[in-house]
């Protein structure tokens, strides 16, 4: 049977791993190459490496990064952050990234999904999308946001998720704003809205705290894959007794591993 | 030396990188002279079936010769699809025919791709997956699947049953990602590279 995903993410700033509360207040939390190893040893299901900065700083830092990671990583390895046009995304899988996630450029140019998946195969693009809660009750819905959550794009995420799949998306990482870094919970009704609207894997990220929720996000959510960072990293929640937990409650994993 | 086909279908780097963990020297190559002298053959591959035509000619060639003098093969993902008649990605093109039957779509009731980890139903003993226990799971990430056939020694369910893995004389070809599959995936390089 096929599993749901545990995936563990590296959020990477100036080479280093760095984790915030909604987007802002980061933190040191490792080198990128060393977690990215420890997570797999653990049980991570994958590793994605977002390098957050990259919209305004120069590659040369994130591909030594990518570079030095996947050298030794023999699971999946996805990497996202600034990826502009083909040839960012060329360089990064040169790198030895397995996929890439695109997320702003993809907003300002949807062809940029088809020009990738054209030349690496849609199993290799992610579409990144941050999304907001608008309103409430009937009223509610959400919003997309670029740039790492500073830009209002006028865009609807499960509207946007549904154009990325046709342009050649092979999956979405769905990132809730308004829960990442809270520890309190994924947002099950954002991801139960786009995995109903789409065909292709969706990954649920922001506000993972314990197990309890990623129970939640696989049954309630219908999330295929669950991302988290900073529990991980500070081992808050290790990967061998998440997948353990989550098995006991009937989610279908690979563990033992 | 193992020479891992180029034909511009993917990232090869990391199956390269995964030998070259194991210890094992493996070249990408596309040229047919260098295959011809290959110890072992590796045809990897991610993408849209159409990319297999650039196999077509003295690529193709090549590897048909190293089938002749039992010279190992192994294909990955969209390289083992190519064993295959055909695929309804493609229609036009033809596989290498050394396994029956065409290469079709997922169905609608369940998601396509195919991504993740899922297990594989081991229906013999294969050389390939030796050490590696029945119900092991391994990576897979596809859009079109190869059907069940007589050299088939592992299947996966995921809506019916497909091949995982085939085996026929010195030519092996797996669905999945033995390169992003974890140490089940190594072990099954380990394998082949000890052919």
């Amino acid at each position: 049977m096929l599993t749901k995903r545990i995936i563990a993410c590296l959020d990477v700033d100036a080479g280093r791993v760095v984790k915030g509360v909604q987007f802002s207040d980061l933190r040191d939390a490792g080198d990128p190459a060393e977690l990215a190893l420890t997570h797999g040893r653990a049980g991570a299901d994958e590793v994605v490496l977002l390098d957050i900065s990259a919209t305004y700083q120069n590659r040369a830092t994130l591909l030594d990064v990518v570079r030095r990671t996947a050298r030794q990583l023999f699971i999946p390895f996805t990497v996202g952050g600034g990826i502009r046009s083909l040839d960012d995304a060329a360089a990064v899988f040169d790198a030895g990234a397995d996929k890439v996630t695109v997320n702003s450029a993809a907003l300002a140019d949807p062809r940029l999904i088809g020009r990738i998946a054209h030349r690496y195969g849609s199993q290799a693009v992610v579409v990144a999308i941050d999304a907001l809660r608008v309103g409430n009750g009937n009223g509610l819905h959400f919003g997309v946001k670029a740039t790492g959550g500073r830009h209002a794009t006028g865009r609807d995420a499960v509207r946007w998720a549904s154009e990325a799949e046709q342009c050649g998306a092979g999956e979405i990482l769905l990132t809730s704003i308004d829960r990442d870094g809270m520890r309190d919970g994924f947002d099950c009704e954002l991801t139960r809205a786009v995995v109903n609207a789409v065909n292709i894997p969706v990954i649920a990220s922001g506000g993972a705290g314990a197990a309890g929720h990623f129970v939640e996000v696989f049954r309630d959510g219908r999330a295929d894959a669950a991302l988290a960072a900073s529990i991980f990293h500070l081992g808050i929640t290790p990967i061998g007794e998440l997948k353990q937990e989550l098995q006991t409650a009937g989610i279908p994993m690979r563990w033992p591993c | 030396m193992i020479a891992i086909v180029d034909y511009q279908a993917g990232n090869l780097a990391s199956v390269k990188k995964a030998f070259g963990h194991l210890g094992y020297e493996a070249a990408v190559t596309a040229h047919p002279g260098e295959i011809a002298r290959a110890t072992k053959i590796v045809l990897p591959g991610v993408g849209n079936f159409e990319a297999t035509a650039a196999l077509a000619g003295a690529l193709q060639e090549a590897v048909l010769r190293a089938i002749d003098q039992e010279v190992p093969l192994l294909g990955i993902c969209l390289g083992m699809q190519w064993m295959f008649e055909s695929s309804q990605e493609a229609p036009k093109l033809r596989g290498l025919g050394l396994f029956a039957g065409e290469c079709e779509k997922f169905p609608e009731a369940v998601k396509s791709p195919h991504v993740g980890w899922d297990q594989l139903q081991l229906t013999g003993t294969p050389r390939l997956l030796r050490g590696l226990p029945q119900d092991s799971f391994v990576y897979f990430t596809h859009s079109y699947r190869a059907p069940v056939v007589e050299a088939t020694v592992g299947k996966c369910e995921y809506g019916g049953a497909f091949s995982a893995v085939v085996e026929s004389g010195q030519v092996f070809g797996v669905q999945f990602h033995p390169e992003k599959s974890g140490t089940a995936g190594l072990q099954l390089l380990r394998n082949f590279c000890e052919l």
